[in-house]
């Protein structure tokens, strides 16, 4: 991957996603998470994976936004102050979780995977849907049906909690 | 060519023969509760215990067996076994109690007897999963279904309030257990659990230092699903406002599922990385035990001080697993049995004293409740004591095991820690029968024998105590050899 286009991409994807995190009006938030998985996307398929950077863009960037913003306007929610939580335990909270980002790319980078592994040759057929689908039907099959079971339960468990008869 | 065969794997369609069985009952209760109506669907509760029969005795006929199912993803050992029939019991428990708890509540859903099923469904599946993509998947299967059977009670603000605040925290917590999934992969290139210990044996220093991350992040995701503090501080919220039955399902179950998953990923696929996460856990274990048992003392209300005392029992069991080996492994799998037991047994004697309209969760409540039901004041007195840990009963058995492990170990410092605890716990247990039988006041109570449902769940309770804590030996040897199944 050519290191001016990947700098160019990584400085748009941070600045989206502290977007999210900064924007005062919930929507404003939400549709700088569409731009920031946009981007991920992107990477995705400079990294030669198309079919998940196509699944990334349906999936997240597709369905699961429209179900934030449809959520955000159902509950009407403006412009929220920002002290939300009491600033010492923001400053807390802050910390800890740059720590926590820190020591991961500190053992990221220990580790060597990023070197070792990261730049090999991409094997014949990777990405393709063939190979996933292989993979879902051999390796991972009782995943795959669990995920089924999974699915029932989470539609159970959502209409028990909203349905309308209370008694 | 434009296309190719897919060859699918070996299914061992045997191996999955419990789950296949629970996850059958579980949906032809959903289905049945079409056709059944009325303010009681106790019938869908014998369905449900049927198929628990059924599904226990399965794993029984696999006793010997030693089996892996879908390309390694599942695996029907011992130590998986031992769990399935912990699960049908605490399961089958839970729903003969709700069965008459229900009536007491307005829970009118006979969604709730399938909920309860399918959560058993991700229990077992946690138990016997060789993959950590099933484990995970198990995992949610169960935590699913518990937050909304913590919610089920919806015309009562504080069950709705345990739903979304197990919830939330919940997502958080898999969210790290995701996270440190994501590591080893990214260590061992397969998720499946011997790929992973074959890495660790031969981890080179760089391969070290992510599997430490990774596990980790898999310590605070388990540590959520088990109440251990620091994690902790959802569970007297959730534990106080879900309906009593399902409290005593996540207490019991919940707990005992993730531990079954957190012990064989680290006492046996990460067994040698020992020496790195057992400093960590040792440090969780004593802080789990003396928070735990140091707020209980502050309790008035039950729920909450069961809740604080099933935070200090999953300190004793972390205990065991710093312990390790042989002697720590089967301690645990013992302490569980024990632990389940005693638990729903005193949730039933909660249930108990409860009336419609009237909880009576308060600890003033109790007084004088030992003569006013001496059948009710003798279950609880052997279930606070078993929990306290004095003999003869199952939990005093179980530490006694988990605390010689700790000693055979080499963890005195640990070991005198748990002790002290569990003699700061007696002040606690002990006060609820302090109440029962030394002071006046207290309200009215329903005599248990007539509500055969609850009747039955404290005899059985009752009986398993007391058993465990006269014949451990059989018992114990069950344990290890289900824990030996694992090497």
């Amino acid at each position: 991957m050519n290191t001016g286009v990947f700098v160019l991409l990584a400085t748009l994807l941070v600045v989206a996603a502290l977007g999210v995190v900064l924007a005062r009006s919930p929507i404003r938030s939400a549709l700088s998470l569409v731009v920031a998985l946009f981007f991920l996307a992107v990477f995705f398929l400079l990294l030669d994976a198309q079919l998940i950077a196509a699944l990334q863009v349906i999936v997240y960037a597709g369905a699961i936004m429209v179900l934030f913003l449809f959520v955000i306007m159902l509950l009407n929610l403006q412009e929220h102050p920002a002290e939300m939580a009491r600033a010492g335990l923001r400053f807390l909270a802050g910390t800890l979780a740059s720590l926590f980002l820190l020591a991961t790319i500190y053992f990221t980078n220990r580790s060597g995977i990023s070197n070792a592994q990261g730049m090999g040759a991409i094997p014949d057929g990777f990405d393709s849907t063939a190979q996933i689908a292989e993979r879902l039907f051999t390796q991972h099959l009782f995943a795959f049906e669990l995920t089924s079971l999974l699915l029932l339960v989470a539609i159970i468990s959502a209409v028990v909690l909203a349905k309308k008869k209370l008694a | 060519m434009l296309y190719r065969m897919i060859n699918p794997p070996e299914i061992s369609w045997i191996a999955i023969l419990p789950v296949l069985l629970l996850s059958a009952t579980a949906m032809l209760t959903m289905v049945a509760d079409l056709w059944t109506d009325g303010p009681d669907r106790e019938g869908l509760g014998w369905i449900g215990l049927v198929g628990l029969m059924a599904t226990a005795i399965a794993a029984v006929a696999l006793w010997n067996t030693k089996l892996t199912s879908f390309a390694g993803a599942v695996v029907v050992d011992r130590y998986g076994l031992f769990f399935t029939l912990l699960f049908c019991v605490a399961a089958g428990l839970t729903l003969l109690m709700s069965m008459s708890y229900l009536e007491q509540t307005d829970i009118r859903t006979g969604d709730y007897y399938s909920l309860i099923l399918f959560s058993t469904v991700g229990m077992v599946v946690m138990a016997t999963a060789a993959d950590l993509i099933v484990v995970f998947l198990g995992l949610e299967v169960m935590s699913i279904a518990a937050y909304a059977l913590a919610g089920i009670w919806r015309s009562q603000v504080r069950s709705n309030e345990a739903a979304l605040k197990y919830f939330l925290l919940g997502a958080f917590a898999t969210g790290f257990l995701l996270f440190g999934i994501a590591l080893l992969y990214g260590v061992a290139g397969t998720t499946t659990l011997t790929g992973i210990a074959q890495t660790a044996s031969g981890a080179t220093a760089e391969q070290r230092t992510l599997l430490i991350a990774g596990m980790a992040l898999m310590i605070v995701g388990f540590g959520f699903k088990v109440a251990a503090v620091p994690f902790h501080a959802w569970a007297p919220d959730v534990y106080e406002g879900a309906p009593t039955s399902v409290t005593a399902l996540m207490a019991v179950g919940v707990k005992s599922a993730a531990f079954a998953a957190f012990a064989r990923i680290f006492m046996h696929t990460l067994a040698v990385m020992s020496p790195d996460w057992s400093a960590v856990l040792w440090v969780l274990a004593v802080l789990t035990m003396t928070v735990g048992n140091v707020t209980a003392l502050l309790q008035r209300n039950i729920k909450r001080m069961l809740a604080y005392s099933s935070i200090a029992h999953a300190g004793y069991l972390l205990v065991g697993m710093v312990a390790g080996g042989e002697l720590g492994g089967s301690a645990i799998l013992f302490y569980l049995l024990a632990y389940t037991l005693m638990t729903l047994g005193a949730f039933s004697v909660v249930i108990a004293l409860g009336r419609r309209g009237q909880p009576n969760e308060n600890l003033e409540d109790y007084a004088g409740a030992g003569f006013r039901s001496p059948f009710l004041g003798m279950a609880m007195s052997i279930f606070m004591l078993s929990l306290a840990g004095i003999p003869p009963f199952g939990g005093f058995v179980g530490k006694f095991y988990i605390f010689s492990a700790a000693v055979k170990s080499g963890y005195i410092g640990l070991t005198v820690i748990g002790v002290m605890n569990s003699l700061i716990s007696v002040y606690y247990y002990v006060g609820v029968l302090v109440r029962m039988y030394m002071t006046d006041g207290g309200v009215e109570i329903t005599q248990p024998s007539s509500r055969p449902y609850l009747f039955a769940t404290l005899v059985v309770a009752v009986a398993g105590t007391i058993a465990l804590g006269l014949f451990p030996s059989t018992l114990f040897e069950v344990a290890r050899q289900s824990f030996l199944a694992l090497g």
